[in-house]
């Protein structure tokens, strides 16, 4: 997302122009109609999910895909939870600290590429950010050797380590974008003048002002943290990984439990779905108050 | 230039992730590319540096050529699809409609959703089977009388990557709108006004005014969605497996480590990180050149 | 429970943690396997559903007597036939962390393994639980590697097996019997063709055409000239294989365009549900028959493919003990419960599949597994490449990723190419 974020409070839409007014009404409706045909297009797999995951194993199949459930039942959700719920509480205790930690060293380091920079400080910017392009295929081969010679113990500890190493690019630049929009130079230099040295002026400046960059940076991390599958699948297994390889594993299976499979897709987007309802607003508001520059 | 004594703790506060990132992303990738001058094309240690033996196989490889093949179709249906819809919804929604928030935050959810989780249900959606033994979209399409619609999705030989990339592109078309909105917003009411005064019909300003002052949007948004499609693992996964017909480099490479033969995967990494590389650097290059000008 | 256990085995593993902090390195494996220690057993396999979980669950509870000291810990990693697994298996082998010990296919599938030093000789202790007797000379034979045995195997599965819908081919007029050559096999294919089924034959991902494949060059090449393709005296470019690959290419006609989106019980449903004629399969199917509640001669008929009458084509799962790993004492009475008399039988009986000792009482078995151990008694045996049996895993994922291939351009010289190249 090389998206430089900041947050401020939406611009008002531009008032209506000096149309006619039947023409504004055609193309009202057919705004309107789109926008719902597109609103259907989206909830369509949520629509299969759902109506699946209320089946009864014998009725959850691919040719009755689009009927309601005859006997609505919640052994699907049951099931799944069972199989899930173990690997559900790995996955807040791997997203978590890996989102915490990598927004604290990304606003630190986003400070410092904005509001204190050093000689080079742009070269090294720009190193960090291919970091966050890069395939990790192509770190994956000699970093499961160096997590291992590390000591580092499989599953959470690992897959934290990783996750907090590879969110600082993303995180960094969210925050540096954030600071350079919304902290005003002047108030770093005068704190300066006043003889506040780098740390007291981040403590006493910088974040006092974070809260909104901080927001947005947790959702990100936390949201990409508990979607990831490739680090999962190369450091961690069934049993000391998250939820997305637990949830690979009930749904790949030969004999799959289509009911349960769908239940399971619903448990294990739930916590990302529950931060983007509730903390959506802040979210969307940034990145859509952003100021977009090449 | 400012004396050591006052850019020196800025440049200690990022020394740790300077030094991780140098680690995790430079040194690794520097041992894959070592790993993929070797012969270890087995579980036991390397014996040799075979030179780019591993790289001119690759190139020989008929099935290396088909997964880069099937990576270009994907990547140019998830890139125009996503473009599509998102600079249609934000388009949409951009002159303010009632429910604005509604709509913008059901567009952008299924970001929250990992591909693990969608493919659960996609897998459903774009059965392959036809006419009466229909399922997914295909029954749909069937029950609405759009049967000549109804078409093989993944499982067709040539084509089929281009189903792959339709969950792709309900995930993250809202992502390409908020970013457009956002494009939109960010333009100056003045200059919409200037066009109106000028006697610019409604589509003249969109193509004359609003749509070059887009393109930036459309190349962030281009080289976003661009890198994630060339990084595709998790979703082919859930979708269809690691199977001949949907193989991309991501699988491909997987496929050989489980086979142990680390060379040849470390050298599909490598391909990988050299084909992102020629698509994300030049941008990362003109990104940083334009903010030493600011 | 499978989730109690894993979270047991946590806790368990945090006391042992502390243990370990207070005496030191007082821990160390005896080595002499009599059943000396204490401590997890982590059992690594992916088996996690069906007949298989179940079968795991009769071998633990033959564990559980047999070898009280010891606690047993689920690694199982699921996910279609292994593949998952294996690659969970070589991340931590390759970051030496393995399990006390893992699932494999006996024979080639071991290979990788044994030739970079990660599994330790079992020949020794064959002779001590006296194994060396009791499991069939030639699959000794099959899993003896320079003279040295690296596995202990827990079963024998039938890979060249044709499950068919007696109604289907009666209502096209065909006999219930197996047709006796694949050129037999094809006209029958055309005759049902002809009645209205479009795709009589099921056929399944990539991997379930590896087993078409090798049943077609069982039955064209021999035995003999078949098992010569695993060690290289059968040559893969010869104008036999090209003759066999052509049979095959044209068995693939008849098949169902869906293939590549299905697994292979979706081929069995489609033969069971009449929408097909035959798929071919592991005998594992007889459990899932059993599981659908059908009735075999009634509601399905299997016989050996067409053309390999007589032919046992084998796969095993078996058991190794790995270099390194945490508790070997644990792992060698795991490893002799898996060669017991009872722990084979409580495994198998459940699994649905075939001893791998000798001394085994047909009537504690099904119909099916009856007939498969009357034919693993009397038959010539063949290697499986798809199951692991013929050769290395890298010789395997290359043949799948050529027929896969195949599946959509039907270039059999391409193929031959392919096989040939795959066989390095």
């Amino acid at each position: 997302m090389s998206v430089d974020v900041q947050v401020r409070p939406e611009v008002p839409a531009a008032p209506p122009s000096s149309y006619n007014r039947g023409r504004r009404v055609t193309a009202r409706t057919v705004r309107y109609g789109l926008l719902f045909l597109f609103l259907l297009f989206v909830f369509i797999p949520v629509y299969v999910l759902l109506v699946t995951s209320f089946k009864p194993g014998a009725e959850a199949g691919v040719s009755g895909a689009w009927a309601l459930p005859q006997n609505w039942t919640l052994d699907a959700w049951r099931s799944a939870w069972q199989t899930l719920s173990p690997s559900l509480w790995r996955s807040f205790a791997i997203a978590i600290p890996a989102a915490v930690v990598s927004a604290i060293l990304g606003s630190m380091n986003g400070f410092v590429f904005s509001r204190w920079r050093f000689p080079g400080s742009e070269i090294i910017f720009t190193l960090f950010l291919f970091g966050m392009f890069i395939p990790y295929q192509a770190v994956m081969i000699p970093l499961r050797q160096l997590t291992g010679d590390l000591g580092l113990p499989g599953g959470v500890p690992t897959l934290i380590v990783v996750h907090i190493v590879y969110g600082i690019p993303i995180c960094t630049l969210i925050f540096r974008g954030y600071y350079s929009t919304t902290i005003p130079a002047e108030l770093v230099e005068a704190s300066r003048v006043d003889g506040g040295g780098l740390l007291r002026t981040y403590a006493s400046v910088v974040l006092p002002l974070s809260a909104p960059g901080f927001v947005v940076t947790l959702i990100w991390q936390f949201t990409s943290v508990w979607n990831d599958f490739l680090f999962a699948i190369f450091l961690s297994n069934t049993r000391n990984g998250p939820v997305t390889i637990a949830l690979n594993a009930l749904a790949g299976g030969q004999l799959t439990d289509y009911a349960a499979s769908m239940a399971g897709a619903l448990i294990a987007s739930f916590p990302t779905l529950v931060v983007y309802i509730v903390l959506g607003r802040w979210f969307i508001g940034g990145l859509m108050a952003g100021s977009l520059k090449t | 230039m400012r004396k050591i004594k006052s850019w020196g703790p800025g440049l200690l506060l990022v020394a740790p992730s300077i030094v991780i990132i140098g680690i995790f992303v430079y040194v690794l990738i520097a041992a894959t590319a070592n790993e993929s001058l070797t012969d270890r094309h087995s579980a036991a240690p390397a014996e040799n540096y075979v030179g780019l033996e591993n790289y001119v196989n690759l190139l020989d490889d008929d099935r290396f050529i088909h997964s880069l093949r099937n990576l270009a179709i994907m990547t140019v249906v998830f890139v125009a699809g996503t473009l599509f819809f998102g600079v249609l919804w934000a388009f949409l929604l951009e002159k303010g409609v009632k429910g604005e928030g509604f709509f913008r935050s059901t567009f952008l959810f299924p970001m929250a959703v990992s591909f693990v989780a969608s493919g659960v249900v996609w897998r459903w959606l774009l059965n392959s089977a036809q006419g009466e033994n229909a399922g997914g979209l295909n029954a749909l399409f069937g029950m609405v009388g759009l049967d000549f619609l109804q078409n093989p999705w993944w499982s067709h030989p040539d084509w089929g990557m281009a189903a792959m990339a339709i969950p792709a592109i309900w995930q993250l078309s809202g992502y390409v709108m908020a970013l457009f909105l956002a494009g939109f917003r960010g333009i100056p009411h003045e200059l919409r006004e200037a066009g109106r005064v000028d006697g610019a019909s409604e589509a003249q300003l969109y193509r004359h005014v609003i749509f070059p002052q887009l393109s930036p949007v459309a190349l962030t948004a281009l080289i976003i969605i661009g890198h994630m499609s060339m990084k595709m693992f998790d979703l082919i996964m859930a979708v269809s497996g690691a199977q001949f017909l949907t193989e991309v480099p991501a699988v491909y490479m997987w496929q050989s480590l489980l086979t142990n033969d680390y060379a040849k995967a470390a050298a599909i990494a490598i391909v990988l990180l050299v084909v992102v590389a020629v698509l994300v650097v030049p941008y990362l290059v003109q990104n940083a050149r334009a903010e030493r000008q600011r | 429970m499978r989730r109690t256990s894993a979270f047991a085995g946590l806790a368990i593993a945090g006391l042992l943690l502390a243990a370990c902090g207070d005496d030191g390195d007082g821990t160390e494996g005896t080595g002499a396997g009599t059943g000396e220690g204490s401590g997890e057993v982590e059992v690594f396999t992916w088996w996690t559903e069906g007949g298989e979980k179940a079968g795991l669950d009769g071998l633990v509870a033959t564990f559980e007597e047999e070898c009280a000291d010891f606690e047993f810990v689920n690694g199982a990693v699921a996910g279609g036939a292994g593949a998952n697994a294996k690659q969970v298996l070589a991340s931590r082998l390759q970051t030496n962390d393995p399990p006390d010990t893992f699932q494999a296919h006996a024979g080639g599938e071991l290979l990788d393994y044994i030739n970079a030093g990660q599994l330790e000789g079992l020949s020794e202790r064959y002779e001590q639980w006296g194994l060396t007797d009791s499991i069939s000379a030639e699959l000794l034979e099959a899993i003896t590697v320079d003279g040295e045995i690296y596995s202990v195997p827990a079963n024998v599965h039938r890979a060249n097996v044709v499950w068919a819908n007696p109604t289907v081919l009666e209502e096209a007029g065909l006999s219930t019997e197996a047709p006796a050559s694949v050129d037999d096999w094809l006209a029958d294919l055309e005759t049902l063709r002809e009645s209205g089924i479009q795709a009589p034959l099921a056929v399944a991902v990539d991997w379930t055409q590896t087993m078409l494949l090798e049943a077609v060059l069982l039955a064209e090449l021999g035995t003999d000239a078949f098992n010569g393709l695993w060690d290289g005296s059968t040559d893969w470019g010869s104008a036999e294989v090209t003759a066999a690959l052509e049979k095959y290419g044209q068995l693939l006609e008849y098949a169902n365009d869906d293939r590549a989106s299905l697994d292979w019980p979706d081929a069995v449903n489609k033969v069971t549900a009449g929408e097909a004629a035959y798929h071919l399969m592991g005998d594992w199917t007889a459990g899932k028959m059993d599981a659908d509640g059908l009735t075999p001669d009634e509601d399905y008929v299997w016989w050996p493919a067409p053309g390999t009458d007589g032919v046992f084509q084998w796969l095993a799962d078996s058991f190794v003990l790995p270099v390194g790993a945490p508790n070997p004492a644990g792992t060698e009475c795991w490893l002799e419960v898996v060669g017991s008399y009872d722990g084979q039988k409580e495994f198998n009986t459940k699994k649905g599949s075939i001893p791998a000792r000798t001394d085994t009482d047909p009537a504690d078995y099904g119909p099916y597994l009856q007939s498969a151990l009357e034919d693993w008694g009397s038959s010539e045996l063949a290697f499986s490449l798809a199951h692991g049996s013929a050769a290395p895993i890298g010789w395997i994922d290359a043949t799948n990723s050529a027929v896969g291939q195949f599946s959509s351009s039907g270039d059999v010289a391409q193929l031959q190419q392919q096989l040939e190249a795959a066989a390095g």
